[in-house]
Parts: C-alpha cells; sequence; structure tokens
C-alpha cells in the first residue's frame, strides 16, 4: 500500500491494490488518483508510434481543396499557418503553429523517447524530465478542437464553392482517437516507479 | 465537515506536483526538490492566486476587442466584408446550419465568458474563504480545465478559411484584427487555468491560505 496525497485535493491517504483496469478516486474530492491499465507502457508505445506515422501523413496531404470557377486549391495545416502570417497575423499564426503542430509533435516525440527509454529500469533522470514536458504539451495539443475547426470551415466555404474533404482531415480525425487511447491506456506512475532516485 | 481532514501539508508533506511522490522536506520554509524527480517541491504553488488573476484579467481585457473587431474580412469582386464572431455565429445561422453555429456560439462566445466568470468566482471564493461546496467547486475547475481548449475553435476556422479562399481577384479572405485578441482571450484563459491550484479551494477556511496563497 503506498501512501499519496491527492493532486486536487492534497487529501492523505493509501492507495488500495488496484485490479486490473480499476482505478482509484479521491474520497473527498473525487478526483482519479491511480488506474491500472493493462500494460501501461507497451499498449501506448504501440499507439504512439502510430500516432507518429498518423502524425506525418496529417502534415504532409491536403486537409481540403476547393474549386470554383475552374480553379482548385488545397491546403494543409503548414499551408494554414503560412498563410495567417502571410496576411499579417503572425502571433495568431505562431498560437496555431503551437496548439496544430509543435504540442502534438512534441508530445508524440517525448512519449515515443520516454516509453522507449522506461522499458529497461532503472531509468536515467533525463526520462523524468522529458515526461514533464510531455505532461506540459499535452493541454496545448488541440487535434479534436482542429478537426471541429476544419469541419466547420469546410461547411461554411461549401456556401462559396465546391469543396472536398483529403486525407489529411481523416488523419487528423485518426490522430485524434490515438491521442485519446494513448492517455487512457498509458500510467505515468509506471513511469516513475522506474527512474532512479537521484541524489542532489 | 466536523474536523479538519489530514492533508498532506498538515501533516508535513509534500506532495511532487510533477511525479506525485510524497516526501518530508528538511525545512518547511524552502521544500527543495524532489529526490525522485527533481522537481521544485512547493506546499502549494506560489502565488498562484496572483497569477491567475493577472491572466484573468488580462483576458477579460482581451475580450472585448475579441467580439467588437472583425475576424474575417472577405473580398468578393471589389467590395469587402468584415464578420466578427457574432457575425460568424448568424453567417452559419442564416445559411441553415444552425447545430453548427450553435457550437461555435457555444466554444467562442459562452465559454470564454463562462471561464472568466468561473475562475472569478474562484479565485474569490478561495481568497474570502467561502467554505462549503467544496466538491462543486472542484468539478467546476475541471470543468474549466476540460473545455478551455475548445474556444480555439473560431481560431482553427478563420484559419483554414483564409488559407483555402484565396481566388484573387475573385474572392478572397484575410484575416482581422479580432482573431489575434480572440486567440489571446483562449490562450490567457488556459494559462490562468494552469496556474490556479486547485487544493487552495480546500485549504479555504482552513487558515492555510494567507501562508500559501
Amino acid at each position: 500500500m503506498e501512501t499519496v496525497a491527492c493532486p486536487e485535493c492534497d487529501l492523505l491517504q493509501r492507495l488500495p491494490q488496484l485490479p486490473v483496469g480499476g482505478k482509484a478516486r479521491c474520497p473527498r474530492c473525487g478526483d482519479t488518483l491511480a488506474t491500472n491499465p493493462t500494460d501501461a507502457l507497451d499498449r501506448p508505445l504501440a499507439l504512439v508510434v502510430a500516432a507518429a506515422i498518423v502524425f506525418i501523413v496529417a502534415n504532409t496531404t491536403a486537409l481540403m481543396g476547393l474549386s470554383a470557377v475552374g480553379r482548385h486549391a488545397s491546403t494543409t495545416i503548414v499551408g494554414g499557418v503560412t498563410e495567417m502570417w502571410q496576411q499579417g497575423e503572425p502571433i495568431t499564426a505562431l498560437i496555431v503553429a503551437f496548439c496544430a503542430l509543435i504540442a502534438p509533435g512534441g508530445y508524440i516525440l517525448l512519449m515515443l523517447t520516454v516509453l522507449l527509454a522506461a522499458r529497461r529500469p532503472p531509468a536515467r533522470p533525463w526520462v523524468g524530465e522529458l515526461l514533464r514536458w510531455a505532461d506540459a504539451m499535452q493541454p496545448w495539443a488541440m487535434g479534436e478542437v482542429m478537426i471541429l475547426g476544419i469541419l466547420v470551415a469546410l461547411i461554411k466555404i461549401a456556401e462559396l464553392a465546391t469543396v472536398d474533404p483529403g486525407i489529411g482531415m481523416f488523419a487528423v480525425g485518426a490522430l485524434v482517437v490515438l491521442f485519446t487511447s494513448i492517455t487512457v491506456t498509458f500510467d505515468p506512475r509506471e513511469v516513475w516507479k522506474r527512474i532512479a532516485h537521484v541524489r542532489r | 465537515m466536523m474536523a479538519t481532514p489530514l492533508t498532506a501539508a498538515r501533516a508535513g508533506l509534500v506532495a511532487c506536483e510533477t511525479c506525485d511522490l510524497l516526501s518530508r522536506p528538511v525545512d518547511a520554509a524552502e521544500p527543495g526538490y524532489c529526490p525522485r524527480c527533481s522537481g521544485a517541491l512547493e506546499w502549494r504553488r506560489p502565488h498562484s492566486l496572483q497569477y491567475t488573476w493577472a491572466l484573468v484579467i488580462a483576458a477579460a481585457i482581451c475580450y472585448v476587442p475579441a467580439n467588437v473587431l472583425p475576424v474575417l474580412n472577405t473580398t468578393a469582386l471589389g467590395s469587402t466584408d468584415s464578420d466578427t464572431i457574432m457575425g460568424g455565429v448568424m453567417l452559419l445561422y442564416t445559411t441553415g446550419s444552425w447545430p453548427l453555429a450553435l457550437i461555435v456560439l457555444v466554444a467562442s462566445v459562452m465559454v470564454p465568458l463562462g471561464k472568466l466568470i468561473a475562475l472569478t468566482y474562484l479565485l474569490l471564493a478561495v481568497q474570502r474563504g467561502w467554505a462549503g461546496g467544496n466538491r462543486e467547486k472542484t468539478r467546476l475547475f475541471r470543468m474549466v480545465e476540460f473545455i478551455g481548449r475548445w474556444s480555439m475553435l473560431d481560431v482553427f476556422v478563420d484559419t483554414f478559411t483564409v488559407a483555402l479562399v484565396q481566388l484573387q481577384p475573385l474572392m478572397s479572405v484575410e484575416p482581422g484584427p479580432g482573431v489575434l485578441f480572440f486567440a489571446a482571450v483562449v490562450v490567457l484563459t488556459m494559462m490562468a487555468a494552469n496556474s490556479f491550484d486547485s487544493r487552495l479551494i480546500w485549504d479555504a477556511g482552513t487558515g492555510r491560505v494567507e501562508r500559501h496563497g
């Protein structure tokens, strides 16, 4: 039995032994304290590898195309960012780049490194450092918001011209599912357990 | 609540914010670093309330130009149209896609405003020591954290509309100055939620707030 403090309300309590697939909640504030997913490292690793491939597809193929009066145009995520930059909104372009590219890409890269490095305990302290960064990136990776944004834009423009969804849009959709699966199957406590204590 | 529940802080223990490890700091005034992950240890996030207030106020200021200034300028056959956030919602509504209009209205107008109100209420509750309903307050905070990102919706809509509709000289769409303020509101409120230490909700009324808020 491990003694923990609830990260949301600081209540001191003992964690019971969790069955596989079980979940422990704080009795005071209801926050999830611990989960015990099956293969807490292997499954998320497989999902992260898949996410890395899908992320490349999402960024190299067109999100959507437009045809009007005999002309055709299409855009990618990077295309949206550069167009925003060139049209005089560099800060907005950077925010979009961060939420659509840097945060999700960084999260995938960091998680990939953490999960590979944590496979053989004891893990080095830098693994924890990278996990901390991955944690910080996660709220800013907005795949699911982006896919809804793409859909709304698609419907808005459909009033003016013929639009067609591209492969990139489906890739972003797949990325949303993969990201959610990673957070569900991953147990950061498993990584922390494997990190060697540092002497300072 | 009769007896004061035993928190880690009352027991003289600090939980690492990064890896959740409990440790007993040598010096209560300066808890130092986590022995496992070497993250900085804090009883409560330092100046959490001040940071959150500053970010909430900054976001509230940006909320006005975000809604008043146009987010998109559409040029079609020589004439230019400006659309604000509400204008975009009305456009979606009049073109028949009211479910989308509702989604954008909720994500772009109601969520940011709701977040500002909720965070202000939580800040006041902690500072004034309003005890009771802590579970509900925590639930409210979790909701703020969860739905905050969805306000970015309109920024993405504008970005991809601008990127795609570039059919000079027939028709082109340019971003307006409102979109920057709007993105700023979303980022600032997300940062505000991140800087708020939810443990302070539970500390309210137990006399720990003054020392660590």
